[in-house]
């Protein structure tokens, strides 16, 4: 759901982003390492735990073996991503290890499940990311779509215009979007041919209740769609809890080719932004078993 | 709308969809049949996904690693134009599927509307569907569903106006002279008219999708009894045959 959340793990971690990680919606569990992992934690910030330590979100940590980690409920946005060094190694479905629930491939991590975990390639813990603040809702940059054409400029315009709350009933396939104004018409009624959707649709139901297509969406559609969420936006549609407040705005194709560069610049560049967390001395349960006067960093590391 | 048929236009960020025209019909859905597999067979650069649905394939690539949306437009351009794809064959290796289903009944309740709207007895149109023989235009929707047509002008029935929160694994839905079944439980705008046993998705399998496009489908109908006996048969009952 959170793309970005994926490389920010990638990053922190040092290893490809095409590992898989752990989704967690709205809460998480607890976790016990088997082996020394490390973890990185990113996306929505949820309450977490290394035995009795307070972890950090968006961040690097060792966890030993033994240990349990536990990640409790989202104090900010949706999803929540557990990623581990070397990625868990799930076996492969349809050439990939994620999960599409509502099309029957992948499942659900039950309670008391063994993940096997790949090989890992790093050692470095304790790290911290720059992360994009995206789960507050705000200003969604959109561009046209099939039907948008459907759509008089008026109703284009009110869609812009308008303040929405996102509904609490979304889930991976889409979210609702509400709005206390008449609802949202086009001139394309019930019975257009279906067509090809994709992620970002955002398509006007029968009762004229928009709904932004996200990650679990289906292939093909007939709803009329007013306009589709920019791929570097859709995090922040996915991320917003219930109640919160998005707008859009539709810019042109070339505006989406800047937005998704500069964007796409700045994900290759987050290896860049990763610094060490800062910790406290009181907070290292076990401070003693530190090499604390001949640490050393190799001047020649990747940054 | 005015636009001129086949018609290219961007879908979302990085898609684009060629399209053989606005509503479903017989040579536009063989053209978009026949122009995905020539996507395929012509190896463009920078494709990360090619497809297609009803009248139209689309395509997505990667507009940010040096192929522009006016590059990838042209190049469709020039594939479209390299024939008249409205006259091209449908693909081969064609099947017909006989498929036993419950019309109606307790677990269809919506039936009754459906039938009313082609202005049939429930009787009527649960012979008007048994009697029509329907290919599969496009899978879509959900992996391994395919949308049959096109049924006989009455069954032009719109969406509903409410999604149905649910319907079941294999159920049969209808709306605008088509038909659907459903590989695994879905909210769907189709109305309900019946049960199938079919498991269209199965993705540990060689061949994850059951039916392919091209092939056609013909329901048989049975009683619920008999649809409960089928529903560990192999294909839920259903047989095949090849088509010419």
């Amino acid at each position: 759901m959170d793309r970005l959340a994926i490389i920010e793990g990638a990053a922190l971690l040092g290893q490809p982003d095409t590992l898989a990680a752990l989704e967690m919606a709205g809460r998480g569990g607890v976790f016990e390492a088997t082996e020394d992992v490390r973890i990185a934690l990113t996306g929505a910030p949820m309450r977490a735990s290394l035995d009795d330590t307070k972890l950090v979100w968006g961040a690097s940590h060792a966890l030993p073996k033994g240990a349990r980690l536990s990640i409790g409920a989202v104090t900010e946005g949706t999803y929540g991503y557990l990623h581990i060094g070397g990625g868990f190694d799930t076996p492969l479905e349809l050439g990939a290890r994620g999960a599409h629930l509502a099309a029957g491939i992948g499942t659900r991590i039950q309670g008391g499940q063994r993940l096997p975990v790949g090989p890992d390639v790093s050692g470095e813990t304790g790290l911290r990311v720059a992360v994009d603040a995206r789960f507050t809702g705000g200003t969604i940059h959109i561009v046209p779509s099939l039907q948008t054409e459907f759509f008089p400029e008026a109703e284009i315009e009110r869609f812009q215009a308008t303040a929405f709350r996102r509904d609490a009933r979304g889930n991976r396939m889409g979210v609702p979007l509400l709005q206390d104004g008449a609802h949202f018409q086009s001139a394309a009624g019930l019975s257009v041919v279906s067509e090809v959707v994709v992620p970002g649709d955002i398509q006007i139901t029968g009762d004229g209740t928009p709904f932004v297509l996200l990650a679990e969406c289906q292939t093909t559609g007939g709803y009329p769609r007013i306009g589709s969420v920019l791929p570097t936006d859709l995090p922040r549609v996915a991320q917003a809890p219930p109640g919160t407040t998005l707008q859009f705005r539709f810019v042109s194709l070339d505006e989406a080719v800047a937005i998704e560069t500069r964007e796409r610049k700045r994900r290759m560049d987050l290896r860049k932004s990763i610094t060490p967390l800062i910790r406290r001395p009181d907070t290292i349960p076990d401070l003693l078993s530190y090499n604390l006067i001949s640490g050393v960093i190799a001047g020649d590391s990747p940054s | 709308m005015d636009t001129a048929w086949p018609a290219i236009r961007t879908a979302g960020f990085d898609g684009f969809v060629v399209s053989f025209g606005d509503a479903l019909t017989e040579p536009a859905n063989r053209a978009a049949l026949a122009f995905r597999d020539a996507l395929e067979a012509s190896g463009l650069e920078g494709v990360e996904e090619i497809s297609s649905s009803l009248v139209s394939a689309f395509l997505r690539f990667d507009p940010l690693s040096g192929l522009s949306h006016a590059d990838m437009q042209a190049a469709l351009q020039a594939l479209l134009d390299k024939r008249d794809w409205y006259e091209a064959p449908l693909p081969r290796g064609r099947r017909l599927w006989r498929v036993p289903a419950v019309i109606g009944g307790d677990a269809a309740p919506q039936f009754s509307e459906a039938a009313a709207a082609a202005g049939y007895s429930e009787a009527e149109a649960v012979a008007s569907i048994a009697r029509q023989r329907v290919r599969v235009q496009t899978i879509g929707f959900s992996p391994g569903v395919p949308y049959l047509g096109q049924l006989s002008p009455e069954w032009d029935i719109p969406r509903r106006k409410k999604l149905n929160p649910q319907v079941p694994a294999g159920s049969l839905c209808v709306a605008i002279r088509q038909l659907i079944v459903f590989s695994v439980a879905m909210p769907t705008g189709w109305t309900h008219i019946g049960q199938t046993a079919l498991n269209l998705f199965r993705p540990a399998s060689d061949t994850p999708f059951l039916v392919r496009s091209g092939d056609e489908f013909q329901f048989r109908p049975v009683s619920p009894a008999e649809l409960a006996d089928l529903q560990d048969a192999p294909d839920g009952g259903a047989t095949h045959e090849p088509l010419p």
